[in-house]
């Protein structure tokens, strides 16, 4: 076991990956000299060439499209945006192209392309670079979402995203890059789609999250634990596949059930677990399911204004506190 | 290419106008100087992208604006704001978050603007604003106005599908718009060289069957002349333009790049030579227009234009979180409209039962 960054287990990934397999290679905006906006591919230009660690110009809607003929060709690019924010200058060719190819071509040709691009907010980044917009992208079929918060999930993930066959948005997080955690030793080491962890346990409350809000829900985890109430923490890990089996196992052994995202709650992931928790587990529930998210506000600059934004360790205390006031545990 | 210009090249004629041009560069200067120090302070957060050496792409381009034209640019726009005759004051209470920057603290460093000033936004997706500028001389030209539009960018927004889309609709609707590229050479790292296939920027006019130039954007008399030109055929004939103006960024792309990875110390260093603040002092004063004096007081004048900018804008006040709501709709029946929404809303929730979700 060693202790990495976040992105330094992206960083080990992709290179092993490149290493593994010569039809892998990266594309994006500033990857190679510059070493990608935030560090993920250092090193990587050198290691590889500019042939396989392509700089793009500012030109997402090309080079995405560009990544989809190539996938189509059989190649496997792992496509750097940026920040999620600039994936929607080429959101026709991930939801009208890369989304739909397999299925319109009935069968006949592929999309393996991932698409590795980081969310979030918390820097004062204001309207247009803060925004958590995945859960757009999971309710889109033909392509998969995922958002790892640790760093074994970060190289595990990645290393399996790379190696599948279709379209995968990866979701990475700002805030995260600096985070250790440790890796298994492992070369082999791989995170299968689709499957959620449950990454504390509890027996009062599920409270279920994804990327960096997973780590705000453990911190309020142990603050509750404080007071005696073991709140049950599940990582979803991937948005679409989505396992809501593993929430729902979950929430039958806690009877409630609490979703924290940083993304807006309207239309988003816990509007979707809640659905399938009402259908999974309506005669376990204590209480109704609740949600979290960040202020439907585009997000403001002004710290103050942020922070009451944002969806913070204590607006989820307070929604997990006041789900279990409801239905009688103080 | 246009016809040759009617109206004879502005050059610069009388002491007020150098005086004034200069001022606004050296207040530029130190306002971005001191903004870099306040950023290192943690006054400031988010991105910080800092125009020093732009100076005279800016100052030149604003100056030449006719009150009623519009204008727009890039994040890199603390410069833009103050050329427009933003208070100095309230663009550093900007960027400190206070209630009373330009925006109200809800923009930050990248989105300045000065409506009333007909200043329409620093933009932070790249590329983005050249089909907003499009628009905005469509409703010019839709209600028959005599004005003309300014959108500024830099060299790394040519290569976006926007660029291309704006500049076809400019010239197929014949839009009164002069888009000007900031060419300071390289995106973040990336050089134009490495980026664009036709590296003469202004060339890409030609594909519209556009006028386009390309001229010393660190001669301020220059880009003041250029800009007054096409911006004067823009307003008269309806006919949009592409300028490039050639400049050089002495720092980093933000305050977080050294800017020394991808270029060389030779290359910074043959680039601050060219100085466009120095060069146009040395040029009024070998003209006998600034007297050594008068260049002195114009630096110390705005170091203390800046000095109490910063003073004041540190004392002002941080927004209320509970205004966090406001202007997410303007419509005065929102809240009608969203009153049935509940919990979950985006503004029902306040007051109710439910607050931890705001
Ligand atoms: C669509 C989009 N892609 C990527 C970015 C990230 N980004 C911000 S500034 C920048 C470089 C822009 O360079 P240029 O247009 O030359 O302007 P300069 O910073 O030199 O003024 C990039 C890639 C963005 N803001 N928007
Ligand atoms: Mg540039």
């Amino acid at each position: 076991m060693a202790d990495l960054t976040y992105r330094e287990a992206l960083r080990r990934a992709l290179d092993d990956e490149l290493a593994r397999d010569p039809d892998v290679f990266l594309m994006g905006e500033e990857i190679g000299r510059f070493e990608g906006s935030y560090k993920v591919t250092a090193g990587l230009w050198q290691k590889y060439g500019p042939e396989r660690v392509r700089e793009t110009p500012i030109s997402e809607e090309g080079f995405v499209g560009a990544g989809i003929g190539a996938a189509m060709m059989g190649l496997r690019p792992v496509v750097e945006i940026m920040t999620i924010n600039f994936i929607l200058v080429a959101m026709d060719q991930v939801i009208n192209h890369a989304a739909k190819i397999r299925y319109m071509f009935g069968g006949a040709v592929g999309v393996p392309m991932v698409i590795r691009t980081p969310g979030g907010a918390g820097a004062q980044l204001t309207a247009q670079h803060s925004q958590s917009l995945e859960a757009w992208f999971a309710g889109c079929p033909g392509i998969k979402v995922v958002a790892p918060a640790s760093v074994a999930d970060a190289y595990g993930m990645l290393k399996t995203a790379i190696r599948d066959d279709d379209p995968v948005l990866f979701c990475e997080n700002l805030v995260m890059y600096n985070v250790t955690g440790t890796m298994p030793d492992d070369p082999d080491y791989t995170v299968p789609l689709g499957r959620a962890a449950v990454v504390r346990e509890g027996s009062d409350l599920t409270l279920v999250a994804h990327s960096y809000t997973v780590q705000r829900a453990l911190r309020v985890a142990d603050t509750m634990s404080r007071d005696g109430i073991e709140i049950e923490v599940v990582d979803l890990r991937s948005l679409r596949p989505l396992d809501a089996e593993t929430v729902a196992e979950s929430v039958r052994k806690t009877s409630r059930a609490l979703i924290a995202e940083e993304g807006w709650s309207t239309y988003g992931v816990g509007a979707e677990l809640a659905a399938r928790i009402h259908r999974l587990c309506f005669d376990d529930l204590d209480a109704p399911v609740e949600r979290v998210g960040g202020a439907e506000v585009p997000m403001p600059y002004s710290k103050p204004l942020e922070l009451a934004a944002l969806p913070l360790e204590s607006k989820i205390e307070a929604a997990a506190r006041g789900l279990l006031a409801e239905s009688g545990i103080a | 290419m246009a016809k040759a210009a009617e109206t004879p090249p502005d050059t610069l004629l009388d002491k007020d106008t150098a005086l004034r041009l200069f001022r606004m560069m050296a207040l530029i200067r130190r306002f971005e100087e001191r903004t870099e120090e306040q950023y290192t302070r943690a006054r400031i957060g988010g991105y910080c992208h800092l125009a020093i050496g732009e100076e005279a792409s800016t100052v030149g381009a604003i100056d030449a604006l006719e009150p009623g034209d519009c204008l727009y640019a890039s994040y890199r726009d603390h410069g833009t704001a103050l050329a427009v005759g933003s208070e100095p004051v309230a663009v550093m209470a900007e960027l400190f978050g206070k209630e009373t920057g330009v925006a109200h603290g809800r923009g930050g460093s990248m989105h300045l603007m000065d409506v009333q000033r007909r200043f329409f936004g620093g933009w932070g997706i790249v590329g983005a604003h050249l089909p907003i500028a499009t628009g905005t001389a469509l409703a010019l030209s839709y209600r028959d106005l005599p004005n003309a539009v300014l959108c500024q960018f830099g060299d790394g927004a040519v290569e976006t599908g926007s660029f291309h889309e704006a500049l076809n609709l400019a010239g197929v609707w014949d839009l009164p718009i002069v888009f000007q590229i900031i060419n300071n050479q390289y995106g973040m790292g990336t050089s134009v060289e490495q980026s664009s296939a036709e590296p003469d920027l202004w060339r890409r006019a030609a594909a519209y069957r556009m006028h386009g130039e390309r001229i010393d954007g660190n001669d301020v008399l220059a880009v003041r002349e250029a800009t007054a030109r096409l911006m004067g055929i823009a307003r008269r004939e309806r006919r949009p333009a592409l300028l490039e103006t050639i400049t050089y960024r002495f720092r980093g792309h933000s305050v977080a790049d050294a800017g020394k990875v991808y270029r060389s110390a030779e290359e910074i260093e043959s680039w601050r030579k060219r100085d466009p603040i120095t060069r146009f002092g040395l040029h009024c004063s070998e003209r006998g227009l600034l007297e050594q004096d008068e260049i002195d007081q114009v630096w110390s004048d705005v170091a203390a234009e800046v000095k109490s900018a910063i003073d004041e804008a540190l004392g002002a006040a941080f927004p209320d979180p509970d205004t966090l709501y406001e202007h997410v709709y303007g419509d005065s029946a929102w809240r009608e409209q969203f009153s049935r929404m509940r919990a979950g809303a985006p503004f029902g929730e306040r007051g109710e039962e439910r607050t931890w979700q705001t």
